[in-house]
């Protein structure tokens, strides 16, 4: 067992976890964080996407043990004094999922992707350019570390698309 | 997961002393590959050195005018780095096409380096392999090898290694720096992993407790006008079926340097030696492109599932190098 302590959703716990326990088990499991979703457990949906200091990862291939002393924000922690957070906001205008499964992981994700953008992180599409406009390509490309199984791509898109140009 | 005992070293000589005082230990970088292959029971150390406390995670510049990236840097970060964007434009591009931005944000440079397999019989234990299980046999030879590699593979084995990045630094000469308590290696990322032959087990020119510290770029001119072109199932997401990374110099109409490196073909990233070759001093034109490709190609060994890649490859060798003609060093 290791001591660890961790920051998640501005809440500092202390927990006690095997080595081999991952980051999305210990939210789950031990904190009661359902929010993220465990789709593959092997880094191909997104699902469980969470941040890290920020950082967008998925948490069902991070050990719980190398995250101690993060700031780990799940979909639980974005919404702002009862304010839902904007993305979120955006989902529901757009009807950005159906059955909901991958939307947890699809809102965490775009929130860190924006902040990616902002930074001046490039992609695949707009190349060693330096920088990109978010375009519809852009936004696929940056958001393809989410499926989506129910296909609610196009509201995803749309949701995404609003915030990013307002 | 099988259980381990876990330690997280504060320094390179501290990390390089837990693995050699322990035979089954396993570092671990960012963890998007040990993790999955520990969860499958394919990886099973009994001690798990995390190197997330060492401080190698910069990229420095070199005196010669090249880089020297640590074995820690994330993928994200390197691909992000100006000078990478500027200098090797097909480094950067090679990391973006790989895996998604949450496991580029997570993975580590020496990580990607040494990942392994993404063979299906691999993964699945139930299935003959002999990357896996030595002797067991390869179940992909006259399975679904869609997926395999068709340049250096063995009877033992037709197992690719998947990084695109790596197949950059090969084009590149890049070059690993190791650490152990033995002291320290240079190896050329072009000899880091091995060819399969009769020992497709043994995958890596390093011993299990050499500890990769840092790559180091070269300054490679020619690079400044290059790009990373992969072509797989789905546009996103996915594996390479062939890769190509190029960098050409024209001048009058004539090849006067040259690099190209194929992903996806070979348990190795596959530097094209034979067609750099033939390709300088030559004309700027397909048909030229065509042989060189042609040429590189002509050692292939191909199964039903594959044989696709050896025209796949061409086609993605000759564009690729028609658009550096044309000046293009972005996607
Ligand atoms: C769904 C999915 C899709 C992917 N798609 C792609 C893709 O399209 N293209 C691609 O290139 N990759 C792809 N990847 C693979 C990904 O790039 C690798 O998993 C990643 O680069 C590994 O880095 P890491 O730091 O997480 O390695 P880890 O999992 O931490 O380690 C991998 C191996 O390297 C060893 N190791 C790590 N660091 C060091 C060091 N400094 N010295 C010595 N040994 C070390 C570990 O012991 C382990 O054996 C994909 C992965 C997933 C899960
Ligand atoms: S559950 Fe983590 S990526 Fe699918
Ligand atoms: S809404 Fe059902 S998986 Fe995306």
């Amino acid at each position: 067992m290791t001591e660890i302590r961790m920051r998640v959703n501005g809440v500092v716990h202390s927990l006690d976890v095997e080595p081999w326990v991952s980051l999305l088990d210990a939210l789950r499991e031990r904190l009661g964080l359902t929010g993220p979703k465990k789709g593959c457990d092997q880094g191909a949906c997104g699902a469980c996407t969470v941040l890290a200091d920020g950082v967008r990862i998925n948490a069902c291939l991070a050990l719980a043990v190398q995250y101690a002393d993060k700031e780990i924000t799940t979909i639980e922690g974005l919404a702002q004094g009862g304010e839902l957070h904007p993305v979120q906001q955006a989902f529901i205008r757009h009807d950005g999922f159906q059955c909901g499964y991958c939307t947890s992981g699809q809102i965490c994700s775009a929130v860190a992707m924006l902040a990616e953008h902002a930074a001046g992180m490039p992609s695949v599409v707009s190349g060693s350019a330096a920088r990109a406009e978010l375009t519809d390509a852009e936004i696929r490309e940056r958001m393809s570390g989410n499926l989506c199984r129910c296909g609610a791509y196009n509201g995803i898109l749309d949701a995404i698309r609003e915030v990013a140009t307002p | 997961m099988r259980p381990f005992d876990y330690v997280k070293p504060a320094d390179v000589a501290a990390a390089v002393r837990a693995v050699a005082t322990a035979p089954g230990a396993k570092f671990i970088g960012g963890g998007t590959n040990l993790v999955d292959l520990m969860r499958e029971g394919i990886e099973t150390p009994d001690t798990v050195v995390d190197l997330g406390g060492l401080p190698l995670d910069g990229v420095e510049e070199l005196p010669d005018g090249g880089l020297r990236i640590g074995a820690l840097v994330r993928n994200s970060a390197l691909a992000a780095d100006q000078r990478v964007r500027g200098r090797y434009p097909m480094l950067s591009q090679a990391i973006l096409s790989g895996a998604s931005a949450q496991l580029r944000n997570m993975a580590t440079v020496g990580g990607n380096l040494l990942q392994r397999t993404r063979c299906p019989y691999f993964y699945d234990q139930a299935a003959a392999c002999n990357k896996r299980a030595p002797g067991s046999g390869c179940d992909a030879l006259d399975g679904f090898n869609r997926g395999h590699a068709v340049l250096g593979v063995s009877e033992q084995c037709i197992a690719t290694h998947p990084s695109d990045m790596c197949v950059a630094l090969a084009a590149l000469d890049a070059v690993v720096e190791v650490e152990s308590v033995r002291g320290t290696r240079r190896i050329p990322v072009a000899d880091l992993h091995r060819l399969p032959g009769a020992t497709p087990d043994v995958e890596f020119e390093l011993a299990a407790d050499q500890l990769i510290t840092a790559v180091e770029l070269p300054p490679v001119p020619v690079a400044a006008n290059s790009r990373y072109r992969k072509v797989r199932d789905r546009a996103s997401y996915a594996f390479a079926l062939v890769s190509v990374a190029a960098a050409l110099e024209v001048r009058d109409g004539a090849v006067t340097a040259a690099r190209l490196a194929l992903g996806g073909v070979a348990a190795k990233p596959w530097r094209a030696r034979e067609a750099e070759r033939l390709l300088v001093g030559g004309p700027a034109s397909e048909e030229s492109f065509g042989r060189a490709a042609d040429a590189e190609l002509a050692a292939a060994t191909v199964r039903p599932g594959n044989a696709f890649k050896v025209a796949l490859a061409r086609a993605t060798i000759v564009a690729t190098l028609r658009d550096l003609t044309h000046g293009g060093s972005t996607a």
